[in-house]
């Protein structure tokens, strides 16, 4: 089972691990993560699991669909990595991926 | 009152409003004792997927549940399923379960949610006719959900019309019968209702407007036919009615609390009774920015409502109220709507109809007061902060496709 790091915007990492095939929104939901409140359940409908992901990750978790990229415009404190963790799918191959939950969502 | 020292805690109700104030106790800090009591076997889960992505077998059940059986454990919140709450005796500050036993309670939270309201025809009671609400409802349909199977879909709401998408993109043969003039009456305006009407009978759904169900005819106890005013018999192996929710107060009312179809509540989701709080579905709350009251039928509402009443039995600040907000998934279409559309004196239309991508703002006095977004997450987020805001847009503003929506929102903020 491949491993998520999650850092609140103090620092505090939690290591979880994850499930294939569920989102790193869900993973942080059931592990009861600070900072990832994720109000639709994932419909990508309300931009509340916004993370910053890190930069050695951003080629593996790929581009933000348009529905995605849309919602992170408006979204606050927005940089260039990132994502909504509604639509980052847990795989092997992000096994170690590390994400940061932004201020305002605290 | 303050109830931050409350020993004793029972919620009502194992939906999304429940299970949110049930975690929201819990991030403010309090330390009593917590009793979840839910009608349904299953543990909180998700609503929304069941006439979605769930329904249509592209989901695994355990994805529905908001939090794991050991999250309860670990928190220390009894949950009593499969059970239901007999009467409130306020004087005593108890519960009466219907299996027997009371739990005491210091604060309570009503959050019992809403049913499906029951197709007042003949024949509602036979094989085959289901309405939709819970995961139980899903496992019943989802078998006979296959290629070929006809299916009469009565009403032409959110709940009908999802499930008619999910159903034809399964193959089944599907009809949606909706007294109505147009689908999504009650909801929406004739733009968007009309854009509805063509999506689905594009994808091959038969939508019957201004078709009045007469009876359900059977044979052998199952149902045949729906039958119309008319005398037309359309033939069904499977029927679901989706013909609106009614709020689920008679505990409540029961208990001598003010209702007036749901449970009367005050901006900290208190009813009347300074220890019983109410939550979600069954409540009519103060609508922040619109100066009126209403009841909500919005995962939304349940979140912020479960939270309110955390926070203010906890004596923490309120929370922010947020402009209401919806979502429904159709086929490919993703609607977000928010804000409240009833009252509108003009509708301003943006975007590309044809591309399946366009808002519809809804304007009051010159005032955004809602919008509905078809694959437009830009119109609907920026909406959503300028109806909180109480913006003035001009309307050849809004339908200016030339400005962005981010330069349409810091123009009139």
């Amino acid at each position: 089972m491949p491993t998520i790091i999650y850092i609140d915007h103090d620092g505090n990492e939690r290591q979880i691990e994850a499930k294939n095939g569920e989102s790193v929104m869900e993973t942080a939901i059931k592990n009861s993560v600070p900072g990832i409140d994720a109000d639709c359940g994932g419909a990508c409908a309300c931009a509340t699991c916004h993370v910053y992901v890190d930069e050695a990750f951003m080629d593996k978790v790929g581009q933000p669909e348009d529905m995605e990229q849309s919602m992170l415009d408006f979204a606050e404190n927005v940089q260039a990595n990132s994502r909504l963790s509604c639509q980052i799918t847990v795989s092997d191959d992000l096994d170690g991926l590390r994400v940061t939950t932004p201020e305002s969502q605290h | 009152m303050d109830l931050s020292t409350a020993e004793n805690i029972v919620v009502i109700g194992g939906g999304q409003a429940g299970a949110q104030a049930v975690q929201s106790l819990r991030l403010f800090g309090y330390e009593g004792a917590i009793t979840l009591v839910g009608d349904e076997t299953a543990l909180p889960y998700q609503r929304p997927p069941l006439s979605k992505a769930y329904m249509k077998g592209e989901m695994a059940e355990d994805r529905l549940y908001f939090k794991p059986a050991a999250w309860y454990e670990d928190n220390k919140v009894e949950t009593l399923l499969s059970q239901r709450v007999e009467k409130i005796d306020r004087s005593a500050r108890e519960v009466h379960l219907e299996h027997g036993g009371k739990l005491a309670y210091d604060a309570l939270i009503i959050a019992t949610g809403s049913r499906p309201r029951a197709l007042p025809v003949e024949g509602a009671d036979l094989e085959n006719v289901f309405d939709l609400r819970g995961i139980s409802d899903v496992e019943h349909i989802r078998p006979k959900m296959i290629a070929g199977t006809r299916l009469v879909i009565v009403g032409a709401g959110y709940i009908g019309l999802e499930a008619a998408a999910v159903a034809r993109q399964l193959g089944l043969e599907v009809t949606v019968l909706e007294m109505a003039g147009r689908v999504l009456e009650r909801v929406t305006s004739p733009v968007i209702s009309e854009f509805y009407q063509e999506l689905h009978r594009g994808h091959g759904v038969d939508i019957r407007l201004g078709a009045r169900l007469s009876k359900l005819k059977g044979e052998g106890g199952k149902v045949t036919h729906a039958v119309l005013a008319d005398g037309e018999e359309i033939p069904a192996d499977m029927v679901l009615a989706g013909i609106g929710i009614v709020p689920n107060v008679e505990l409540a009312e029961a208990a001598g609390l003010p209702c007036r179809n749901g449970i009367i509540v005050d901006e900290d989701a208190r009813t009347s009774d300074p220890r019983i709080f109410a939550a979600g579905d069954c409540t009519v709350r103060p609508l922040a920015h619109y100066a009126r009251t209403g009841r909500l039928e919005s995962v939304h509402n349940a979140i912020e409502q479960g939270k309110l009443a955390a926070a203010a039995i906890m004596g923490k600040p309120r929370p922010a109220i947020d402009c209401p907000w919806f979502w429904s998934d159709q086929y490919d279409i993703k609607l977000q709507i928010a804000g409240l559309s009833q009252g509108h004196d003009e509708v301003v239309v943006r975007g590309d109809r044809a591309g399946n991508k366009f808002a519809a703002f809804y304007l009051k006095n010159g005032r955004l007061i809602a919008v509905d977004a078809v694959n437009s997450p830009p119109e609907f987020i920026a909406s959503k902060k300028l109806i909180m805001n109480g913006a003035v847009i001009a309307p050849d503003q809004l339908s200016d496709t030339s400005k962005s929506m981010k330069d349409i929102a810091a123009e009139a903020a």
